[in-house]
């Protein structure tokens, strides 16, 4: 069965003056997906992602995102997305439900849902009574998490999350991935970068990228075989051996 | 050591990157001297006047072409009433209005007696006082034309001889203004501005784990600013020769060290600042208020100190420019040596060790 | 229009939250105010004299009585040789040496002419050039009591006088802070905003929060206009204090009406914010804004006719004041505030500040990118 696309992309291509970042990317993203965007820092993974986003104009090729052209229709891509980068995107000096008002308001929500979804959340992340305490204040886990639930609050077609899990526990991370299972399942595609491999396997599928192209783009699974290795460590490994660039 | 110089080669990498803001802090006093050279100037020239003449006879007329031809003053109107003459200051086409009475030729060859009248908008009072004195000089001189000068009995010749300055020119008051002003600036400014960056990025936890003594770090943040600004001084001074006709009278050693001595208080300031900011945009605004304008008003290069009220002689006594003003005046212009200016040498080594030390011990509470 | 109004919601909670922001707002002005105005005074009052009398006769003592006694100048050194009133000079303790030479008396009674040797230190040439005119001026005066004293002078004057009176409007007390007072208000108004309003948007940049804009719907110049707004009610907020100021402490009250200077300071600081927006969009670090708006204000300020007038200048010079907000903002000042213009009198300067607004906010949001390259 012919599953809905939101995201394709064909020979994407990105140029600073003669570096060439990403490099004739093609690939399609189905309605529901975990996708995942791997690779050593320097590959163009965050590269391509702002793309998409409407962060950065492409050089060449071509992509829709929720069925709309990246390069005409960039501003209503916007409403249909969310986005988490690794730079923490949440105001420090806000709490947590300015932060949330403010976003959510942003992105069209009524003051009655805005309310609505403030309780919801508070509750899913165990932070139930501490709507004013500022983000400064927060562990670094919690604003991570609480960067995610906000990111989707207005339940965009597709989330964009850019190494979201930078520098926190083990705990914390797997605590994360739930969140982002319970969004893959409300339908929410998640296309996700990172650089930590085992992540990889939490994903439906992956592309790896090696100086800015796609080396490889399967489930987890496939490539595992393929690739005749137990972990994606593996795969990664070999593949990155071919690098000509080396990470930052 | 070697690891002191490690830190000194990252600063300078931090401010060489940054291009823009290096190219600025290069031009900047370039375009100071430029401007206070040729375009700013507390003399006043061009004025513009309006006359209003009731007699409109030869008499008059002489006397108004003979202002209006001064070049310190532009003749924009002539006005017919007095409500005019209120009307032109209120819409501040005017700085001063000349009024002759009705009769002024009559009465001047027959009573020997005729009023002008000279009206000032007072509200820069200065200006007022020049214009209305440029004014009656050439009324004078009008009036002496009507007594053909006999030598008069019991003459008192004086002879006026203009010390350091002999043209008069307003850049040698402020060329050494501009040099503790910039060097204030850079300084001061922009090494708290890199201090607090580091703290706010949070770098700075980072380094202070690092083997190097803490405080050489700071110190290592400064190091590059002391080699812009003493760049900048030699800007300065080039400009000051060479495009200005600035003689540089006295040692021109003394004078760098002098100003070396300066820029290391203008940093020390910058570091006693850095520690009490905590942005980037506090130190921004906390080293504006707290060290350009003060310096700019207390040098004393714009202002004489001395017309300010007691109260702020004291202030002007705590801003170190005041005394570099005063060690570059007098080495640059007056070419007086070190006797000259050893007071305020240890005035400004002990506002120095007083900065430092405060910022050493600020430094370590907070480590401790 | 929601969405700007959570933007400022946003904005205002933010410098509500920065202590430090709002009292170097209204402490750091307030401060200047009531020490600026004090300082900014070019009149010269008192000159430093010192005296060299080689003559030591009456006539040579009431000459230096008569200098003293004009209240221009304070005797500061007397010194038996040049030489030695030179030091004084040399190490400012002095501004100006009179040397009466050997004979002064004699040589004026018997020989009809005696010489005076006044030496100035001219480096600041206004202080020379008034000193200078200041002891002519009396040493005239002296000159004719010696004479009114010798000659019989009859009553009926023969000579042709010409008596010049002068007016004083607009300042009769002829005090400086009236003058310098609005014109530093305009100024610290004009350093405030625009440093604010430069290092705001690259702060986003710097923090990383500017993506999350980049990437919602938000439009352009929502995001500018929601930045704008917030800075220019404190700003109004500034200005208001000031004024306050200036009326309680100097007792300075504008001639003309607050609401003129209140309509204009509106438009003026859109111009000014929206300048410090501009600069936003374009640097890439805090520092970089910083030093790129306080180096241009400072130019700006200082080509504004606040502290020397814009007549002096050459015509080059002349031109650039006219594409210069401040200038504008400062003959406005001035005008209502001491000459009683209203808003007719400044229509000009408020079509020309409006030009600024439009261009200045219009460039900012054209050049904001959401997406860059």
């Amino acid at each position: 069965m012919e599953k809905e696309k939101v995201i394709t992309a064909k020979e994407l291509t990105k140029r600073f003056g003669d570096f060439t970042a990403v490099d004739k990317i093609t690939f399609d993203v189905e309605k529901g997906e975990i996708f995942g965007f791997l690779g050593a820092n320097g590959a163009g993974k965050t590269t391509a992602m702002r793309m998409l986003c409407g962060l950065s104009l492409p050089t060449s090729g071509t992509a829709t995102v929720a069925g709309l052209d990246v390069y005409k229709q960039n501003e209503l891509i916007k409403k249909r997305i969310g986005y988490m980068s690794q730079k923490f995107s949440l105001y420090e000096d806000l709490t947590i439900r300015e932060n949330i008002r403010f976003y959510a308001g942003i992105y069209g929500l009524r003051d009655d849902k805005i309310k609505e979804k403030t309780n919801i959340l508070l509750k899913q992340l165990n932070l139930e009574g501490q709507e004013k305490t500022l983000v400064r204040d927060l562990p670094l886990g919690w604003k991570q998490k609480l960067s995610f639930s906000i990111a989707i609050v207005h339940d965009p077609a597709i989330v964009f999350l850019d190494e979201p899990t930078g520098g926190v526990d083990p705990i914390t991370r797997r605590e994360f991935w739930s969140l982002i299972y319970e969004a893959s399942a409300k339908g929410i595609t998640v296309f996700v970068t990172t650089h930590y491999m085992d992540e990889a396997e939490y994903c439906n599928r992956v592309t790896i990228m090696v100086d800015g192209r796609i080396d490889a783009l399967d489930s987890p699974a496939n490539l595992m075989k393929e690739y005749d290795t137990t972990s994606m460590d593996g795969v990664f490994l070999q593949l990155a051996r071919k690098a000509v660039r080396k990470g930052d | 050591m070697k690891q002191f110089l490690i830190f000194i080669k990252k600063e300078w990498l931090h401010i060489w990157r940054d291009r823009r803001t290096l190219v600025i802090l290069i031009w900047m006093p370039v375009v100071q001297i430029l401007l206070y050279g040729f375009a700013l100037t507390t003399e006043v020239k061009n004025s513009n006047i309006a006359i209003f003449d009731q007699s409109r006879d030869e008499a008059t007329t002489t006397i108004s072409d003979e202002i209006a031809a001064s070049r310190y003053f532009s003749l924009v109107q002539n006005v017919y009433s007095y409500n005019e003459i209120g009307e032109t200051f209120r819409k501040g086409k005017i700085r001063m209005a000349v009024v002759f009475p009705r009769n002024f030729r009559y009465d001047l060859l027959h009573a020997n007696h005729a009023q002008i009248q000279l009206i000032a908008d007072a509200s820069d009072p200065n200006t007022a006082n020049t214009l209305t004195n440029y004014a009656t000089s050439i009324i004078n001189d009008y009036q002496q034309t009507l007594n053909p000068g006999e030598d008069q009995p019991y003459t008192i010749n004086t002879q006026t001889r203009m010390l350091y300055n002999p043209e008069l020119k307003g850049a040698y008051s402020f060329v050494p203004g501009v040099m503790a002003l910039v060097l204030m600036l850079v300084c001061a400014m922009m090494t708290s501005i890199a201090i607090v960056k580091e703290k706010e990025e949070g770098t700075m936890e980072i380094l202070l784990v690092s083997p190097v003594k803490p405080f050489l770090i700071i110190i290592a943040k400064t190091i590059p600013y002391l080699f812009v600004s003493m760049l900048n001084v030699a800007c300065i001074l080039l400009l000051s020769v060479f495009v200005l006709d600035v003689p540089l009278v006295g040692s021109l050693w003394l004078l760098i060290a002098e100003s070396t001595l300066f820029t290391i208080t203008s940093l020390s300031l910058g570091i006693l600042i850095s520690n009490g900011a905590k942005t980037q945009r506090a130190a921004q605004l906390a080293s504006m208020m707290s060290l350009f304008l003060p310096t700019l008003l207390f040098s004393g290069f714009l202002f004489p100190v001395e017309n300010m009220p007691v109260s702020l002689q004291v202030i002007s006594n705590i801003v170190p420019a005041k005394w570099f003003y005063i060690i570059v005046k007098n080495i640059m212009i007056k070419g007086l040596g070190f006797s000259y200016v050893w007071k305020e040498t240890l005035v400004l080594v002990g506002m120095t060790v007083l900065l430092l030390g405060i910022s050493v011990k600020n430094f370590k509470i907070r480590l401790a | 229009m929601r969405t700007l109004k959570l933007l400022l919601q946003k904005e205002l909670i933010q410098i509500v939250r920065d202590p430090s922001i709002l009292r170097l707002l209204f402490i750091m002005p307030m401060v200047q105010l009531l020490i600026m105005p004090l300082a900014a005074d070019y009149e010269i009052k008192k000159i430093n004299l010192g005296v060299v009398d080689h003559d030591h006769t009456q006539y040579s003592q009431r000459l230096v009585d008569k200098i003293i006694s004009s209240g221009y100048f304070r005797l500061k050194d007397y010194s038996p040789t040049f030489p030695k009133a030179l030091q004084a000079i040399a190490s400012d303790k002095t501004d100006l040496v009179l040397e009466i030479p050997t004979h002064f008396e004699r040589d004026l009674i018997q020989e009809n002419k005696a010489p005076l040797l006044v030496s100035i230190d001219a480096i600041n040439g206004i202080k020379a050039g008034l000193g200078g005119a200041y002891i002519q001026q009396i040493i005239q005066e002296y000159n004719q009591d010696v004479r009114d004293q010798w000659l019989q002078t009859p009553r009926f004057n023969p000579q042709p006088t010409i008596e010049v009176t002068f007016s004083d409007w607009y300042n009769p007390n002829m005090n400086y802070k009236v003058f310098m007072v609005p014109g530093i208000l305009v100024m610290l108004l004009t350093i405030i905003g625009s440093s604010f309003a430069a290092n705001n948007i690259v702060r986003e940049k710097e923090m990383g929060t500017i993506e999350q804009i980049n990437v919602s719907p938000i439009k352009k110049w929502q995001f500018i206009l929601g930045k704008l707004i917030p800075f220019w009610i404190l700003a109004m907020g500034v200005l208001t204090f000031g004024l306050i100021i200036a009326r309680l402490v100097y007792g300075i009250v504008p001639v003309g009406h607050y609401i003129d200077i209140y309509i204009f300071a509106a438009i003026y600081l859109l111009a000014i914010l929206g300048f410090g927006l501009l600069l936003s969009t374009y640097a890439q670090t805090q520092q970089q804004s910083f030093i790129v708006s306080f180096f241009i204000t400072m130019i700006l300020n200082l080509l504004s006719g606040l502290f020397t007038p814009i007549e002096s200048m050459p015509q080059w010079a002349q031109i650039i004041t006219k594409f210069n907000p401040i200038t504008y903002f400062i003959e406005v000042m001035r005008m209502v505030m001491l000459k009683g213009s209203g808003l007719a009198d400044i229509k000009s300067q408020i079509f020309a500040i409006l030009g600024f607004a439009v261009f200045f906010n219009t460039w900012a949001i054209l050049n904001y990118r959401k997406r860059s390259g």
